[in-house]
């Protein structure tokens, strides 16, 4: 704003740090309670500062599981986590780095076609359609795999977007320069372009990764082993009980880890994120 | 814009094309095309017996109280929603515009909530109201406010919003913030010389200036609410009491899986995608037409 008063910059300040508070707090609550045992939390007068149990819960959360019901301990959601999200990132980067890559530096029948066919899959999210998916995945034999988890959320346009748009910017010398060279277009794309999308590569991998962790309806539908499950449905499955008996204090320390990767992702990169994300959704 | 330099080859862009086309006609085309057809039969509960039916799946749709209040829900849910999280994120967005200095670090600050799954969001908000464990629970009943999101309909909706939005407002609030900065100083700088206070500067000048961030925000917000809240419905709430946070989308889940419906989830599923087609269709010629200016 045009004017630097100190009460503005004070009210300024105020609001946001008052936003801040509201972002933090819910995170600080379940950071304090998966500290505490078990009674503390369920009593209902939990302190609001960390307790000694620290130790405890995580390595309960992470390596034994619930006791009550036989859970999958967390250290096994996590690598189910880690292997749908980074398949999800990596399977989308691959499959539409390549079509955007025939879209925009050939010329063929039914290209325009082809384009469109991709495109419309922007309008319908997996959610809508969610018992047909259902359906093929268990048609194809891919239950409880790390391919039904993964295939059916990549089937979408962002990615090929993105790097469309990216290779649109990429001035039309350096091909010419290349094909001087004698380059064909696998070498032009590996030598040239490649190296040239490298952070838009990662914007997407950051999202994606994102995108692939938080999932949620899809994995609840698809896995029906226990040893498939990814954290996120596995926070849930510890509170389905409802009653007070529910182990707050590990679904808690379940919600912390679950919450560490993607966060972690977005703020060491959030110059390449939040490029990304401007650029896919405008 | 065209390049006008390209390759030659004939078989090498279809090889190139192939793995996203393979995919997207296996999870996508075959699917959704599935949805639509399934929307015409009747199956029996084993799924063994199908029969053409036509409408009437749709028929007994618009026949049943259930829907029209689910529509309700999804309406009142996703207005509340997308007016809370929006008008709050401008908030920030705009006080955090007026400090240039420190808008990096509060913007570090705002925008990890991103990053933490629906549900996750769901299951937090619901620890802080649970109604005997819940931290802010037993304030609220020393104010007299019998809370209880189990069995009260409207406190679980009220919940459900909480969570939603304090997801929301990171997203909304990292556009708003560039959508600020892109407004040229000079505008705003001549509008306070004729004498315009920042009030009024605000409402005159930069609302209009943002009103095309504010216009795609409240499409995806609206499609945010529609989809990825699934998670925090399902994590709080489980679409109860009494079915007062069952949205539309929890409903196509609900009706295919534990009613045993897919005739009429397929149906629901149809008139979803109508609904979402028509909102992204609105959203591009808007988009479109902002281009040409």
């Amino acid at each position: 704003m045009v004017e630097h008063r100190p009460l503005s910059d004070f009210i300024a300040y105020a609001i946001l740090t008052l936003g801040v508070f509201i972002v933090a707090f819910p995170v600080y609550l379940a950071l304090v309670a998966s500290t505490h045992d078990a009674a503390t939390v369920v009593g209902g007068n939990m302190p609001a500062t960390p307790g000694s149990h620290a130790v405890e819960n995580y390595y309960r959360a992470v390596f034994v599981g619930g006791s009550r019901t036989s859970r999958e301990p967390v250290a096994n959601m996590l690598i189910n986590s880690f292997v749908s999200a980074i398949g999800i990132a990596v399977g989308k980067i691959f499959i539409s780095i390549l079509s955007a890559y025939a879209v925009v530096y050939f010329r063929f029948p039914f290209r325009k076609t082809a384009f469109w066919i991709i495109f419309i899959t922007l309008m319908l999210p997996v959610e809508v359609r969610i018992y047909p998916t259902y359906k093929v995945v268990a048609d194809l034999r891919m239950l409880d795999t790390y391919a039904g988890l993964i295939l059916p959320l990549i089937a979408s346009a962002t990615g090929t977007l993105l790097f469309r748009q990216f290779f649109m910017t990429v001035p039309d010398e350096l091909l010419e320069a290349s094909r001087i060279d004698g380059a064909g277009p696998f070498r032009f794309f590996w030598d040239t372009l490649l190296p040239l999308s490298v952070t838009t590569i990662a914007a997407l991998f950051v999202i994606q990764f994102i995108y692939g962790w938080n999932q949620y309806l899809w994995p609840l539908l698809i896995t029906t082993k226990d040893s498939m499950q990814t954290i996120v449905i596995g926070i849930k499955k510890m509170l389905v009980t409802q009653d007070e008996l529910a182990e707050w204090q590990l679904a808690m320390a379940t919600a912390v880890l679950a919450m560490l990767p993607p966060v972690a992702v977005v703020i060491f990169m959030q110059r390449l994120f939040v490029r990304g994300l401007v650029q896919t959704e405008k | 814009m065209e390049k006008t330099t390209v390759f030659n080859s004939r078989l090498l862009p279809y090889l190139l094309l192939l793995p996203q086309l393979v995919v997207t006609v296996v999870f996508f085309y075959w699917p959704a095309s599935q949805a639509v057809w399934q929307s015409f039969l009747r199956e029996d509960a084993f799924g063994l017996v199908s029969e053409f039916v036509g409408f009437e799946n749709y028929q007994t749709l618009f026949a049943q109280p259930e829907y029209y209040k689910s529509m309700l829900t999804t309406v009142i849910f996703s207005s509340l929603v997308a007016a809370l999280s929006l008008s709050i994120a401008l908030l920030f967005a705009t006080q955090a515009d007026k400090n240039l200095k420190a808008a990096g670090g509060y913007k570090t600050l705002m925008i990890w909530p991103y990053a933490v799954a629906p549900a996750v969001a769901g299951v937090l908000w619901f620890f802080m109201f649970q109604p005997s464990l819940g931290m802010l629970s037993r304030p609220l009943r020393g104010l007299g406010i019998d809370w209880n999101p189990l069995l009260n309909g409207n406190h679980a909706l009220i919940l459900v919003v909480m969570a939603s939005v304090w997801k929301q407002i990171s997203y909304n609030f990292l556009f708003f913030l560039a959508g600020l900065q892109s407004i040229p100083r000079s505008v705003i700088e001549a509008s306070a010389i004729d004498g315009a206070g920042p009030m009024r500067r605000f409402w005159t000048i930069v609302f209009p200036l943002l009103s095309p961030t504010t216009f795609f925000l409240l499409v995806v917000n609206v499609v945010y609410v529609f989809f990825d809240t699934f998670g925090i419905i399902d994590a709080v709430t489980g679409g109860g009491p009494a079915g007062a946070t069952t949205t539309m989308v929890y409903k196509v889940y609900a009706d295919g899986r534990l009613g045993g419906d897919l005739g009429g989830s397929a149906a629901q599923s149809v008139i979803l995608m109508v609904i979402v087609i028509a909102l992204t269709a609105i959203q591009f010629r808007y988009v479109e037409r902002k281009v040409q200016y």
